[in-house]
């Protein structure tokens, strides 16, 4: 069996919440119980609704937050034995709003050079060959190099993150709703930018979204998250086509494709969504689910793999 | 019989340092009782702006002209801010995109609620709390009695867009603006409270005006569509005939860009517009789309481009045959 490129096991992630003013603190599960395979070359697709831990899980294995419980192996090693240098050139993020992750201060030239400085690599030749050959990959015209981030439109902004995050050739790239803070029209020049990247130079991605369409059009396998946990995980066209857990096919069905024919969907959820400092007991799903029985209010269904395809839920449909 | 609020050529202004910003360059939209329009477009197309203006809510350095705005019978260029101030909310109300910004977090949902209808209406506070449980209850929330004493920050996101629907409808509005009303919630929910909308306004025969970005939603929630680039409406027409056969250029490119899980391929190019929005500072020569678009020709950048008419409501701007537009899409598809 080969390694992983990137291995979660179990990870958790409590944080410490002020529940008012006069209260003491309350814990929150953000993550709880996460394991996930990354094998090279693959596009994993993490969906889920705000509030699920999908973006925690993101920081974890950026190392910007530290698990509470449980392990992230990179490449088979534990990643708290690897150099946080190391760490940084292997792994890269992008992240959702070009208009915040960008120093408005720099030049789009220093921004993309940054990783080179910081690991003082090559010299100045050899970065600047290096910024110019990566602004064409992206698709950057030579001229935006002294341009500040303000003189430049959210999709540009984004291939200057990318830009950056590609700067070291990082062998994993967690993307974190790359797409949602631009326009419709910008989110295929990106989506196109980031499947040729792929296929380029062998990438792998972690792509964190909301949204259905895109995660189906790119990834090659989808976990779908709820409050903390992963409820079911298979490769993307098995999950789409046979969504196994009540709340995928919810989500499935809430997918609004431009065909003015069908008409709203009805999802069968209940409307209260729970609040995650106070998860309510059993299954985590039971106050909108619409085959919630006694037994989902008191157990909490564990993952199951059949035929690839893993599902929590007691009424889960048969795997195909 | 007059369309409930009928707009006929509307600019917006707003004068920058570097010039004048036309968002709003000749827009006209009418929608009626029962009926849903929407206006959709990218960020800065001027969606928001034409509404704003037809409520007279724009910042004050922006300025507005329309030949006429009449709603409800109404000439409202003849109508004094205060008298708008009358028919907002009472006869045309909003829903904002956001329900944390659009509440009050210091005041109750109760509060809030009554003061919509106390404002307009000669009722008692026991009379406008009877309502308030009334709309509640018919947006879904369960135990309307006591969410009237919570506050904002104890609902959640979805729970909050309800009681802005709740407290839009307070006075019976025959006009209901929806300004992305879904854009920040999570899929499940944003399915939930568009189905809710649309049974409302089916309830209490509303017109209703949803401005939107998404395709998805207005595919699903319009009856009549009109899209928007730059300032301009660039095609308008059923949303069935819209969507089954788009003429302009952008619509077409727009279409082309979605993934549509079952239809486009997974890991293969989707369509892109190329290039960006120019920047609507000053005045622009020839169709707005020209440097964007695929099939451009000459009189493209020189031309005064107008909007067609194909049939009654169906109206496209480009210089191009509709038979040449159809033509482009089917062989874009089979590309």
């Amino acid at each position: 069996m080969t390694t992983a490129l990137l291995q979660t096991e179990d990870i958790t992630k409590v944080y410490q919440v002020s529940a008012g003013v006069f209260k003491g603190k309350r814990s929150l599960a953000a993550v709880n119980g996460v394991s996930i395979d990354i094998n090279r070359g693959e596009v994993v697709g993490l969906v889920g609704e705000s509030g699920c831990g999908k973006s925690t899980i993101a920081k974890i294995i950026l190392s910007l937050e530290e698990a509470t419980s449980g392990q992230v192996y990179f490449d088979g090693e534990p990643m708290a034995t690897i150099d946080r240098k190391e760490r940084a050139r292997r792994i890269q993020p992008i992240f959702q709003d070009p208009y915040s992750s960008l120093n408005p201060r720099k030049s789009i030239g220093s921004i993309i050079s940054l990783p080179y400085r910081v690991h003082q690599i090559g010299n100045k030749a050899e970065m600047e060959a290096r910024v110019t050959e990566i602004m064409d990959t992206v698709g950057l015209p030579p001229r935006f190099r002294s341009s500040y981030p303000n003189q430049l439109s959210g999709g540009q902004r984004q291939r200057v993150a990318i830009a950056r995050a590609l700067m070291m050739k990082p062998e994993l790239v967690i993307c974190d709703e790359p797409t949602s803070a631009l326009d419709v029209s910008v989110q295929s020049q990106i989506l196109n930018l980031l499947l040729d990247l792929r296929e380029n130079r062998g990438l792998t991605y972690l792509i964190i979204t909301h949204d259905l369409s895109v995660v189906e059009h790119i990834a090659s396998r989808v976990a779908v998250m709820y409050l903390g946990r992963i409820v079911e995980e298979a490769a993307t066209d098995k999950l789409f086509q046979n969504p196994r857990h009540p709340y995928t096919q919810a989500l499935l069905t809430s997918v609004l494709t431009p065909e003015p024919r069908l008409g709203l969907p009805e999802t069968h959820l209940g409307i209260a969504y729970p609040n995650p400092i106070d998860p309510p007991p059993g299954c985590t799903f039971h106050p909108r689910c619409p085959k919630a029985t006694d037994r989902c209010q008191k157990d909490s269904p564990q993952p199951v793999s059949e035929k690839d395809h893993m599902v929590a839920c007691y009424f889960a449909e048969p795997p195909q | 019989m007059n369309a409930l609020l009928e707009v006929k050529d509307l600019y917006v202004d707003i004068p920058l340092a570097a010039g004048v910003l036309h968002a709003v360059r000749g827009v006209d939209f009418s929608v009626d009782r029962g009926q849903t329009l929407s206006l959709v477009g990218e960020s800065g197309c001027g969606k928001s702006l034409s509404v704003l203006a037809v409520m007279n809510l724009l910042p004050k350095k922006a300025k507005w002209y329309a030949d006429t705005i009449t709603f409800d019978g109404q000439e409202m260029d003849k109508v004094r801010e205060r008298q708008m101030a009358n028919i907002r909310g009472s006869k045309m109300a909003m829903i904002f995109q956001e329900p944390m910004t659009a509440l009050n977090p210091c005041y109750t949902i109760g509060n809030q609620l009554e003061e919509a209808l106390l404002r307009h209406k000669p009722v008692s506070r026991n009379e406008a709390r009877d309502r308030a449980v009334f709309l509640l209850e018919k947006v879904g929330i369960t135990a309307a009695g006591s969410r009237l004493k919570q506050y904002p920050h104890q609902l959640s996101g979805g729970l909050r867009q309800r009681v802005m629907i709740a407290m839009g409808l307070m006075c019976d509005p025959p006009l209901i603006i929806a300004d992305e009303p879904t854009t920040a919630l999570d899929v499940t929910i944003q399915a939930q409270i568009l189905a809710l909308l649309a049974s409302l306004q089916k309830e209490f025969d509303m017109g209703m005006i949803l401005i939107t970005h998404d395709l998805g939603v207005v595919a699903r929630m319009a009856d009549y569509v009109a899209v928007m680039y730059c300032g301009q409406v660039v095609e308008t027409g059923r949303a069935t005939e819209l969507f089954e056969n788009p003429l302009h250029p952008y619509t077409q490119g727009l279409l082309r860009c979605i993934p549509v899980p079952g239809k486009t391929k997974p890991g293969e190019h989707l369509g892109s517009i190329p290039g960006i929005v120019p920047t609507p500072i000053g005045k622009q020569k020839g169709c707005v789309f020209q440097n964007r678009c695929t099939y451009v020709f000459n009189d493209c950048t020189s031309a005064k481009v107008g909007l067609t008419r194909i049939s009654a409501g169906r109206e496209y701007r480009c210089l191009l045959s509709p038979e040449v537009c159809r033509q482009n899409m089917n062989e874009s598809q089979s590309t």
